[in-house]
C-alpha cells in the first residue's frame, strides 16, 4: 500500500506543476491573454478594464493559486471560440473520444500481441519477416496521412466506409440515441437501438484503424521480442527438457511471463493517442476533444488550450497509474520495490 | 565500446536494411543536390504554372501536379532539405542541452541533480507532443517556431538517459579512482564519462531522427509548421486534403515521403542499435 501513497503523492505534484506548465504557457509568452479575449481592435481603456476584470493585473503567483483554486471548483474559464464553459465542452466531446481510443486500443492490443506471439514462433522465418515489416510501418506512419489513405481508398473507391463523422446526420431522425452514460455507441448498445450500433461501428473501423497503426506497430514488436527473451530462459528449456508439449510451454510458460511489460508498453502506447487523436479525429472530422484541441490551438483559444492540456496531463497520469497497479498484480516483484 | 564507422556492413546486413540505406541516400542526395535533380526546379522552388493545374501523374509530371500547376515531384526533392535540416537541428539541440544537463545531473549527484531530474520529469509528464503544439501555438506558427518548440519537449529525455549512463559510470573503481587521484572533474567528464556515454546517444539520436520528421510532419499538417509557400511534405499533404478523393496524388506521395523517410531512419536506428549494443537488440 505504501508504493501507492508514494505514487499518488508523486502524481499530485506532477499535476501540480503540469498545471503550472499551462498557467505559464499561456500568461507568460508573447500573446496577451486580455488582448486574446477582446480582439486587437480593442481601446486601450478597454482592454485596461478587462485586464481589472481577469485578474490580470494581479501578481502571477497570485493569478496562479487562483487558477488552482478556480480549476478545483470546476472553473475552466469559457472558452474563446464557442463562448461556452471549457470544462461542458469537454464533457460534451470526451466520450467520443474515448469510444475511439478503446476501439483503436483493442484492435491494437489484440492485432499486435496475436501478430507478435506468431511472429516469434515462426523466428527468421518468412511470416517473422512480414510481421516485422508490418510493425516498422506501422511505427513510421503519419496517421494524419493513412487517415487520408484509408479514406480515399474505402470510403471514396470502394465506398465500404463513411469517410468522416460519427454516426450519419439522420440517424439523429431516424433512430435518434437516448443519453444514458453520454457514450454514444456504449448508449446505443445498452438501450438496444441496434441500427445506431451498427451505424456507429460502421463509422468507427477507419478512424480506429488509423489510430491503432502506431500501438499495433510498438505492441507487436515488444511482444515478439519479451516473448523471444522469456523462451531463451532457463526453465522453459527445463521444461521442455522435461518434455511438456510444444503448446504447454508456449503459451502457459512462456506468455504469461512475458505480459508483463506487454501491459507497459499498452499504457505507454495508450498515452500516445491521446495526441495521436488530435491528428485522427481531424482528418475524420470526429466530434471528439481531438478536433477540439486543434481548432482551440489554431484560434489560439487559450482556456480551452489550458483545459485540454490539464486533462491531456490527467490522463497521462492516469493511465501511467492504473499501468503501474496492473503490472504489480501481475508480478509480485514489483510490491517489494 | 569505441565506435568504428569504417566497417558499416551493418547497414546492408540484410534486405530491409539495404532498402532503408538505399532509401536514405536518395533523401539525402535530394536535400543535398535538389535544385540540380529536380525535374522542373523553378516549380520547386515555388514558381506557380496555372495552365498545368491538377494534372495526375504520367510522362511529363511523374507524380503530377498540384493545385497551382507546380510539378510535385519537384516539390517533394525540395521538401527533403527542410525535412532533414528539422530533424538534425531538432535532435541535435535537444541532444547537447540534454547531454549537458544529464552530465552534470549524473555526475555531481545531490540537490543539482534533484533540481534537473524533476524539471525533466515535468516535462515528461505531459503527453508525447502535446508540449510541441502549445509551445507553438504559443510562440506563432512557422518552421523556426515548430523547431524550437520540438526541442523543448524533446531535450528530456536526453537528460535522463545521459545522466543514468554517466551516473553508472561514475560509480565504476577506475573512475572513482581516478577522482580520489585528484584528476580534475572536467578530465574525468570528457575522457571517461562523455567517451562512454557515445554509443547509448548515438543509438538514441538515431532512433529520434525519424520520430522528429514525424513529428514536425504532424505539426504542419494541423496548421502549425511550415508556412506556405514552402515546400513543406507535411504542408503539402494539407493543402492536398480536402483532394484526396479527384486528386489524390498530392496528398498520397506527399505523404508517401514523410513516410518513406521515417521508415528508412527507423530501419536504420534498429541496426544501429543492434550493431553498437546487441545488449538491448535481444529486448
Amino acid at each position: 500500500m505504501r508504493i501507492m501513497w508514494n505514487r499518488l503523492s508523486s502524481a499530485l505534484l506532477v499535476l501540480c506543476a503540469a498545471s503550472f506548465i499551462t498557467f505559464t504557457l499561456a500568461r507568460v509568452i508573447p500573446s496577451d491573454p486580455a488582448l486574446a479575449y477582446i480582439g486587437p481592435k480593442a481601446t486601450a481603456a478597454d482592454s485596461a478594464k478587462l485586464r481589472i476584470t481577469l485578474g490580470l493585473d494581479q501578481p502571477i503567483p497570485i493569478q496562479y493559486f487562483k487558477y488552482v483554486w478556480q480549476t478545483l471548483n470546476g472553473n475552466w474559464g469559457y472558452s474563446l471560440s464557442t463562448k461556452q464553459p471549457v470544462l461542458q465542452e469537454i464533457i460534451d466531446r470526451l466520450p467520443a473520444t474515448l469510444e475511439l481510443i478503446f476501439f483503436a486500443m483493442s484492435f491494437a492490443v489484440i492485432f499486435g500481441v496475436v501478430m507478435g506471439v506468431y511472429a516469434a514462433k515462426y523466428r527468421g522465418r518468412f511470416q517473422d519477416s512480414v510481421i516485422r515489416i508490418l510493425a516498422i510501418a506501422g511505427v513510421s506512419m503519419p496517421a494524419f496521412w493513412l487517415g487520408l489513405l484509408l479514406q480515399m481508398l474505402f470510403a471514396g473507391r470502394l465506398a465500404w466506409f463513411p469517410a468522416t463523422g460519427q454516426f450519419d446526420i439522420e440517424l439523429k431522425y431516424d433512430n435518434p440515441i437516448t443519453k444514458v452514460t453520454g457514450f454514444p455507441v456504449f448508449d446505443s448498445i445498452i438501450t438496444g437501438n441496434f441500427a445506431a450500433t451498427m451505424n456507429g461501428l460502421h463509422h468507427m473501423v477507419l478512424p480506429a484503424l488509423t489510430l491503432s497503426a502506431y500501438s499495433f506497430g510498438l505492441l507487436s514488436r515488444m511482444a515478439r521480442a519479451n516473448l523471444l527473451e522469456v523462451m531463451s530462459q532457463d526453465y522453459i528449456k527445463v521444461a521442455r527438457a522435461y518434455g511438456l508439449s510444444e503448446r504447454l510451454v508456449f503459451f502457459k510458460l512462456a506468455l504469461r511471463n512475458a505480459l508483463p511489460p506487454i501491459v507497459t508498453v499498452t499504457g505507454l502506447s495508450t498515452a500516445y493517442l491521446i495526441t495521436g487523436t488530435f491528428f485522427v479525429e481531424q482528418v475524420y472530422n470526429w466530434p471528439g476533444i481531438g478536433s477540439f484541441a486543434v481548432n482551440s490551438l489554431l484560434s489560439i483559444d487559450y482556456p480551452a488550450i489550458m483545459g485540454i492540456t490539464l486533462l491531456a496531463a490527467i490522463g497521462y497520469l492516469v493511465i501511467n497509474f492504473i499501468v503501474d497497479l496492473i503490472h504489480a498484480k501481475m508480478d509480485p516483484r514489483v510490491w517489494m520495490r | 565500446m569505441k565506435i568504428k564507422f569504417s566497417n558499416l556492413s551493418f547497414l546492408f546486413k540484410d534486405k530491409l536494411t539495404t532498402f532503408a540505406t538505399l532509401m536514405m541516400s536518395i533523401f539525402i542526395g535530394a536535400a543535398l543536390f535538389g535544385p540540380w535533380i529536380a525535374p522542373f526546379p523553378h516549380e520547386g522552388a515555388g514558381q506557380t504554372n496555372i495552365d498545368n493545374i491538377y494534372i495526375g501523374p504520367g510522362w511529363h509530371h511523374l507524380l503530377g501536379t498540384d493545385e497551382l500547376g507546380r510539378d510535385l515531384l519537384s516539390r517533394i526533392i525540395y521538401g527533403a532539405r527542410p525535412a532533414l535540416l528539422i530533424a538534425l537541428a531538432v535532435v541535435g539541440f535537444a541532444a547537447v542541452i540534454g547531454t549537458l544537463l544529464g552530465l552534470i545531473a549524473g555526475y555531481r549527484g545531490g540537490w543539482i541533480d534533484n533540481a534537473i531530474m524533476r524539471v525533466s520529469e515535468l516535462f515528461l509528464s505531459f503527453p508525447p507532443l502535446l508540449l510541441s503544439l502549445v509551445a507553438v501555438t504559443f510562440l506563432g506558427p512557422g518552421l523556426m517556431n515548430a523547431l524550437i518548440a520540438l526541442i523543448i519537449s524533446w531535450w528530456p529525455w536526453y537528460a535522463r538517459l545521459i545522466r543514468v549512463e554517466s551516473h553508472i559510470i561514475r560509480t565504476r573503481p577506475y573512475v572513482e579512482i581516478s577522482a580520489a587521484m585528484g584528476v580534475p572533474d572536467r578530465i574525468i567528464i570528457v575522457r571517461h564519462i562523455l567517451r562512454n556515454v557515445t554509443t547509448p546517444l548515438i543509438v538514441q539520436i538515431a532512433a529520434d531522427l525519424g520520430t522528429v520528421i514525424l513529428a514536425a510532419g504532424s505539426l504542419a499538417f494541423i496548421g502549425l509548421g511550415a508556412q506556405p509557400p514552402a515546400a513543406d511534405w507535411g504542408l503539402m499533404v494539407a493543402q492536398g486534403r480536402n483532394l484526396i478523393f479527384d486528386q489524390w496524388w498530392i496528398s498520397t506521395f506527399s505523404g508517401l515521403a514523410i513516410f518513406l523517410a521515417v521508415l528508412s531512419f527507423n530501419i536504420i536506428g534498429d541496426a544501429l542499435r543492434d550493431h553498437f549494443d546487441p545488449r538491448i537488440a535481444r529486448q
